[in-house]
């Protein structure tokens, strides 16, 4: 193996290439055989295409690397983080499975921008989906380099080799045999993965596919499993930064003496930042609330009554995002028309943690602790700001609780880094539960409006869908209709900002499953009011309407776990069922729900959920993410929705913004068909999408009731109870 | 305005100096060091901080400092004894009843709490029990799971 130099993009706006050879790389980490690797999602899609290093100034096309280490210990190195999806668990049951080694030997590395390659983000499924596979390629790269090694030491030819539980053996002759470490031994190789190694089948899976236990679960269980909030360092100072009443607004009239009075306080004044910092939290934040300050507020035009209606003035013109046939001949054989608009609002991620970061500063250095779905972008955005060179800042990766999508930016990482510069002290910033619901990035409000006929026949022949500002992600519909068009309008606001044009009062950002959530509330919605209207039961209607073998057997999957009977809705048994593809995930869900007319309270009593996912690489762990999945659903769909008045958050904490509790527990119940022939497909967010429209289709068969519009508040199901009697 | 306050914490006496008026959980965090009761709303919503005041599940958050003195708190860093994990815990891992796991602490020591007030509960005193704790991840059937099985081990009972 040659010693060829690696061509590194450097980070510092110098575009002269830096070059470090496998030598030097092999000394940052060490002997042993290291396999370099990119994943799929190496980038998020609004960043900047230009790869981007970590500080050991790293070959520049990988965003992972695994090192079987002279002791025969693997170590998977990666950006990618744990926020309670089970990265750290499912990715080196992956690697053990290809390299062949137990699970026990594998370490995994996640997220310190030191010791790992760049990596975009992580976000929802993604990991499983698009790392996985290259990630298994990568191992058993590795695999055929040690019995490579294994031929020549062993001087028995390859073909007579078999790699097992971390040894090398010679298949007749058993006996004969080199373990990896061994192999590893005074080696310094480094490789990047290249050829496309054939992969396991699903029958020789040893690990994958079968329950593992979670790495994390000790730690959380026992209280160590430390968080950003849990570092603490000598001479640490919290910060606690003052939140302006409204987005845009100005501050009038500053008077900050009652707080430096307090013992311990310090004001800090840069800019726009408004903190006190205190060597007890709870002191800081004391000490914040003495600060007398007057605002200019921005108008109030908008709120969340007539957000819809701007929404839909404001929205721009469109795209269409898939089409087939023609509308208008369509129309011709249409028996029966429906046309509905749907409506869903801002939601907040409120994940359990809040924003929460430390920094130090050493010199020109700096090292960060943050709650965050992207460290290497919470490295770039604090090295910007404390204006040093992004590899003389460190990101380490704490412990996550929960990020959902509303963590991917670091701004309380970047207050924490003006105050520890203008204190000369490490300093922590924690987000109080009002900063956080202010601050959140929220999951646009959003419009479909769907017209569609079916013939006298009861097949859909036209489908004319229009989505604004949710975004694209699953309005493709998969039922089989000859004439249909999807237009989106309004962008999803990707990574922030306020939408296409600034329509939405805040920033918006994504969140679980972005855009899924609207576009297969209103499809399967309107799917079950075509049905309702053609007299068919909803299930048998699908299956009529679908020529797409996976998910029919889906459908069918569900229907038989559920016990689904046949009827007309609404048929007062208050069943539904709504059916999704979430980026190659099939699923089916079915509910069961009790509506109580006088209150308008939605019970949900049960929900099964069928998913195809491919082969579930730890199906335990996939089981507990459908169970989230459906649980949080329930609070979109129910109760969720951000109160606002013109730029103000009205939402401080959560006894206006009320999630899903123990009391609403249904008994859930999952069926994981296999699909060996599919990719790996993710399994954290597909069940959630469905949840709004199999609640809405229950209600309407329960009650006769037929919402439109998310959630389902009390108020708005008696509201329909009322206008459907 | 320093007060001195003595209490047991995790079976160990504590003496502190510190202001009696301020929480309970800040003290446990910061001047402390036990950060395993968490922060997540700081006005008694979300049970992410609750700990044991002489056996009761009390939210830390909005429980002024003063109030343990000469009491008994046990925190999440408490329960294991001799090494032994409480059986609470072992359920909670073995129903793997968390993802993020930042509501997790308070879920168990309030399923301890609540246990050693009702070793029987029947599934719906669990969810009573446990309907003030947030969790955002939705691991709460795994979290009544782990009660159950934690519920019928306690008592030396087989597991329906
Ligand atoms: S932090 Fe105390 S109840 Fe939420
Ligand atoms: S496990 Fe994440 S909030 Fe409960």
């Amino acid at each position: 193996m040659s010693d060829e130099k690696y061509s590194v993009p450097r980070t510092d706006g110098n575009d002269d290439p830096m070059t470090l050879d496998r030598r030097e790389f092999l000394k940052l980490f060490g002997g042993g055989i290291v396999i370099f690797f990119s994943a799929g999602d190496m980038i998020f899609p609004q960043e900047p295409t230009r790869l981007q290093t970590g500080r050991g100034g790293l070959p520049s096309d990988f965003n992972a690397f695994l090192k079987i280490g002279e002791n025969g210990r693997v170590t998977l190195f990666t950006g990618k983080i744990e926020q309670g999806q089970g990265a750290m668990t499912v990715l080196p049951l992956m690697l053990a499975e290809e390299l062949e080694v137990r699970p026990e030997t594998v370490d995994i590395i996640l997220g310190d921008t030191d010791l790992c390659p760049y990596d975009g983000g992580t976000f929802g499924s993604l990991t499983v989906r698009s790392f996985g596979p290259p990630l298994r390629a990568a191992a058993a790269e590795a695999r055929v380099v040690l019995m490579e090694l294994a031929s020549e030491k062993l001087n028995v030819p390859l073909d007579r080799l078999e790699a097992r539980d971390g040894a090398v053996f010679d298949k007749s002759r058993p006996q004969t045999k080199v373990t990896y470490a061994d192999l590893a031994q005074g080696k310094a190789i480094a490789r990047q993965a290249k050829q496309k190694p054939a992969l396991k089948k699903p029958a020789e899976f040893k690990v994958m596919g079968k329950p593992a236990a979670r790495r994390d679960a000790l730690d959380k269980a026992t209280g160590k499993a430390q968080y950003a909030g849990d570092i603490r360092l000598p001479g640490l100072l919290y910060g606690k930064v003052l939140r302006p009443p409204a987005h845009g607004a100005k501050l009038k009239t500053l008077d900050t003496s009652a707080a430096e009075k307090v013992p311990g306080a310090r004001v800090v004044q840069d800019g726009d930042l408004i903190a006190v910092v205190h060597e007890q939290p709870d002191v800081a934040e004391a000490a914040l609330a003495m600060i007398k300050v007057e605002y200019d507020l921005p108008p109030a035009d908008l709120d969340d009554k007539n957000i819809y209606d701007h929404l839909i003035k404001a929205a721009p013109a469109g795209r269409a995002a898939a089409q087939g046939g023609n509308i208008e001949e369509g129309a011709k054989l249409a028996a029966l028309t429906v046309e509905k608009q749907y409506l869903n609002a801002y939601v907040s991620h409120a994940a359990m943690e809040t924003h929460t970061a430390v920094v130090k500063i050493d010199g020109d250095k700096a090292t960060v602790w943050s709650s965050t779905q992207g460290p290497f972008r919470a490295r770039d955005s604090v090295a910007q700001t404390l204006k040093i060179p992004t590899q003389n800042v460190h990101v380490i990766m704490p412990f996550v609780g929960g990020g959902f999508g509303g963590k991917t930016a670091s701004p309380q990482a970047v207050q924490a880094a003006r105050l520890a510069k203008i204190t000369g002290r490490p300093v922590q910033v924690a987000w109080t539960r009002a900063d956080e619901f202010f601050y959140d990035t929220f999951r646009p409000a959003a419009i479909v409006n769907i017209k569609s006929g079916i013939s006298s026949e009861g097949r859909i022949v036209f489908w004319d869908y229009e989505v604004l500002w949710a975004g694209e992600r699953s309005s493709q519909q998969f039922y089989n209709i000859p004439h249909h068009r999807t237009v989106v309008r309004g962008e999803w606001g990707g990574g922030g900002g306020a939408g296409q044009g600034g329509g939405h009062p805040f920033e918006v950002g994504p969140w679980r499953a972005p855009a899924s959530n609207t576009n297969t509330f209103a499809r399967e919605c309107h799917i079950d009011i075509m049905a309702a209207q053609a007299g068919i039961d909803p299930v048998e209607f699908r299956l009529a309407n679908l020529s797409d073998e996976r998910m029919k057997r889906i459908l069918r999957a569900a229907a038989d776990k559920f016990g689904w009977t046949p009827a007309k809705a609404p048929s007062r048994r208050g069943v539904g069922v709504a059916c999704a593809d979430y980026l190659g995930t099939y699923l089916t869900t079915m509910a069961e729900v009790a509506v109580d007319r006088s209150t308008g309270r939605v019970q949900v009593k049960r929900v099964v959920c069928a998913q195809d996912m491919g082969v579930a690489v730890n199906p335990d762990g996939a089981m507990l993410q459908i169970e989230g999945c459906i649980m949080m659903g329930l609070g979109y769909a129910l109760t969720e929705e951000v109160h606002f008045k013109g730029r103000q958050v009205l939402d401080l904490n959560f006894d206006t913004y009320e999630l899903p509790r123990f009391s609403w527990l249904p008994k859930i119940e999952t069926v994981l068909l296999d699909s060996p022939e599919v990719p790996i497909a993710g399994g954290g967010e597909p069940p959630i999408i469905t949840m709004g429209a199999v609640i809405a289709n229950a209600v309407h068969d329960a009650s006769g009731a037929r919402l439109l519009r998310l959630p389902m508040t009390p108020e708005r199901v008696k509201a329909a109870l009322g206008s459907s009697s | 305005m320093t007060d001195i306050i003595q209490f047991r914490l995790n079976d160990k006496s504590v003496r502190l100096e510190v202001d009696g008026e301020r929480m309970l959980l800040w003290v446990l965090r910061t001047d402390l060091g036990l950060t395993g009761t968490k922060y997540g709303c700081g006005e008694g919503y979300c049970g992410s901080c609750t700990v044991l005041v002489n056996g009761e599940p009390t939210p830390s958050c909005g429980y002024p400092v003063k109030n343990v003195a000469g009491k008994s708190v046990v925190t999440i860093e408490g329960l294991a004894k001799d090494g032994r994990l409480h059986p609470v815990q072992d359920a909670f891992i073995k129903h793997e009843a968390m993802q993020c796991g930042f509501c997790t602490s308070g879920m168990i020591v309030e399923a301890v709490g609540f246990l050693q007030k009702n070793p029987r509960p029947s599934r719906a005193d669990i969810l009573k029990g446990m309907e003030d704790h947030l969790c955002r991840c939705g691991t709460h059937n795994r979290v009544v799971r782990a009660i159950e099985e934690a519920a019928s081990g306690m008592k030396g009972a087989v597991p329906k």
